[in-house]
């Protein structure tokens, strides 16, 4: 990376906006996502809102002069197609999908924006709290994670990784499930996890949401230990996922507890 | 005649059974029907009572329903094209639902959400009817339900779009499809009364409606009220499809095919395709249901996916058959 560090940096993604935020020199970072400033989304809502927003539009992007934009991997590819024509220097990140990505991700966020050593002290730091949290474990207690829809999250996935290095087992791992895909309700009654980890319910009802009030789910949610999750803490492959993980360590002794 | 009411009996609770017996939970048959009837502990009584109980359960209701009130307003429109789905009655129930759902009315209150259905539903029926008028032509009829369909799609994609969450922009495909996935004995209760008053309206139009093949005169003089045959009708049909789509969403189709297939075979009497036709709706519903689980069963494959696959080629004969008829 000879080239000179980038001045005005726009970020159209809502991952790329926190790991650039976290990244960037002052006066750098130019422009992030309108979805960076969704408490429900974003983890870094009061540092987003000291930015221009944009939404993920090429013209509004385009408008913006950047001489770098971040975008996310599935941002639309339209939008990141015309800019790209422009001439103007689009990089991508793709989710990430485990605990070693977030490094990684950092370490690449920093060369980007010309500020190697930022990106390298703050993936060591992400490293050095993570090997902290990854406590030895005598046994997993068994959880599930079940979204609206029915949805459900395998070991493949960040939120998979973000349970496994809290110490428990997935259950979608049983029905062999490894990226995310609908689990059938009876599917998991039938695997009756020990532990239930749904999302929180946004605003606005929907009948996407219904089945977690399903009266099985109910049940399920009674008899064992549960949890709602932020979403913020669990989209993105940011250092904000320790969060998530000390979020489970609670849910985690109640699950043991509960057979002692 | 009472072959066919037996042997239409004969296989919906045939394919009940089977309804209860299939999904992705392998609990064996004795096992699955003794949690069920005597309940107990673990995971399979809850599987079996609440989960696949009230998806057969519904499955019967809302066959029953959309069957009926398709003989029903191809009796009384003497037109083989009236169908709730795709005169748009479906589509102005599904709007009627969204609306309740999005504006929190059918949190605050259980039967808000049924009822809400139900106006959508009135609303659809009666410009329908107003529209194609008591006589109404097929031509009339049909573009009458396309602009009622449209209208009422567009409206509800405008809700759902609209709405903060995130989730609801992907459910325009349920509402418009249908599905009977994961609904629970709330919904059987939420349904079941709206239902029962629907069934009551339009099972005694039988008379009315054998009457009414002999012409509208002819009907009149053997003292059948048209008006007020009219009004039950409306109100009947708004009331089932009302309260099946509130629950289960708009599932196209079962009200086309199900009277044309029995209709030869209770020798084209409308009284008699009446009942036949909830018969035959709830054996049309259970059996695609049952398809769905089978094909496909990861894919959550739509209810309405099936109905459509099935009936719209019929559809298709039907307005070819009806073409060749016009002067």
């Amino acid at each position: 990376m000879a080239d000179p560090a980038p001045r005005r940096v726009v970020s159209m993604n809502l991952c790329t906006d926190q790991l650039a935020m976290l990244l960037a020199a002052k006066g750098q970072l130019v422009s992030v996502s309108d979805l960076a400033v969704d408490p429900r989304a974003s983890a870094m809502v009061e540092q987003a809102r000291g930015y221009t927003i944009n939404h993920a539009r090429a013209e509004e992007v385009h408008a913006l002069r950047p001489d770098l934009v971040l975008a996310g991997q599935y941002s639309s590819r339209a939008s990141v197609g015309m800019l790209r024509r422009l001439g103007i220097r689009v990089e991508t990140f793709a989710p990430a999908r485990s605990m070693d990505d977030i490094g990684a991700a950092l370490e690449r966020m920093g060369a980007l924006l010309g500020r190697e050593e930022a990106g390298k002290r703050a993936a060591a730091r992400f490293e050095e709290r993570l090997s902290a949290l990854r406590a030895e474990v005598e046994r997993r207690p068994e959880a599930a994670l079940y979204y609206a829809n029915g949805y459900t999250l395998g070991d493949k996935t960040l939120a998979g990784q973000i349970l496994l290095t809290a110490g428990f087992s997935n259950t979608a791992a049983k029905a062999g499930i490894t990226g995310g895909r609908v689990m059938p309700l009876e599917q998991l009654v039938m695997y009756a996890p020990e532990a239930l980890i749904s999302g929180t319910s946004y605003s606005g009802e929907t009948r996407s949401e219904a089945i977690l009030d399903h009266p099985a789910v109910e049940l399920l949610r009674r008899s064992r230990p549960s949890a709602e999750v932020r979403d913020r803490d669990w989209i993105c492959g940011t250092p904000q996922v320790l969060r998530a993980v000390e979020g489970l360590g609670d849910l985690r002794r109640k699950a043991l507890e509960g057979e002692g | 005649m009472i072959r066919v009411f037996a042997a239409l009996a004969i296989l919906c609770a045939a394919l009940f059974i089977a309804a209860l017996l299939v999904g992705p939970a392998q609990i064996g048959a004795i096992e699955g029907l003794r949690a069920l009837i005597l309940g107990g502990e673990g995971p399979a009584p809850l599987v079996m009572q609440e989960i696949r109980l009230p998806r057969a359960l519904l499955a019967v209701m809302i066959g029953l329903s959309l069957g009926l009130s398709g003989a029903a307003m191809q009796g009384y429109l003497r037109n083989p094209l009236a169908e709730p789905g795709l005169i748009g009655v479906s589509g102005s129930a599904a709007l009627g639902a969204v609306v309740a759902i999005h504006t929190g009315f059918s949190a605050a209150w259980a039967y808000g959400l049924p009822l809400s259905a139900l106006a959508g539903a009135l609303a659809g029926v009666a410009l329908v009817i107003a529209l194609a008028g008591p006589r109404g032509s097929s031509l009339t009829l049909i573009l009458a339900g396309i602009a009622i369909s449209a209208m009422a799609a567009a409206l509800t994609s405008l809700v759902l779009n609209l709405s903060s969450n995130p989730f609801a922009a992907n459910e325009i495909v349920f509402w418009m499809m249908g599905s009977l996935a994961d609904r629970s004995m709330m919904h059987v209760g939420l349904a079941l009364p709206l239902m029962v008053v629907g069934w009551a309206m339009l099972l005694p139009l039988g008379r009315g409606l054998d009457a009414l093949t002999l012409g509208e005169d002819a009907a009149a003089s053997m003292g059948v009220r048209l008006t007020r045959m009219r009004l039950v009708l409306v109100v009947g049909t708004a009331c089932v499809v009302g309260a099946a789509t509130a629950v289960a969403g708009a599932i196209g189709f079962v009200g086309l095919v199900v009277p044309h297939i029995l209709r030869p075979l209770v020798g084209a009497r409308p009284s008699r395709l009446l009942w036949a036709s909830a018969l035959g709706g709830a054996v049309m519903v259970l059996a695609a249901d049952l398809a769905v689980r089978l094909i496909l069963p990861e894919r959550d494959l739509k209810l309405g996916v099936l109905t459509a696959l099935v009936g719209a080629p019929l559809f298709l004969h039907l307005i070819y058959k009806t073409r060749r008829e016009l002067p």
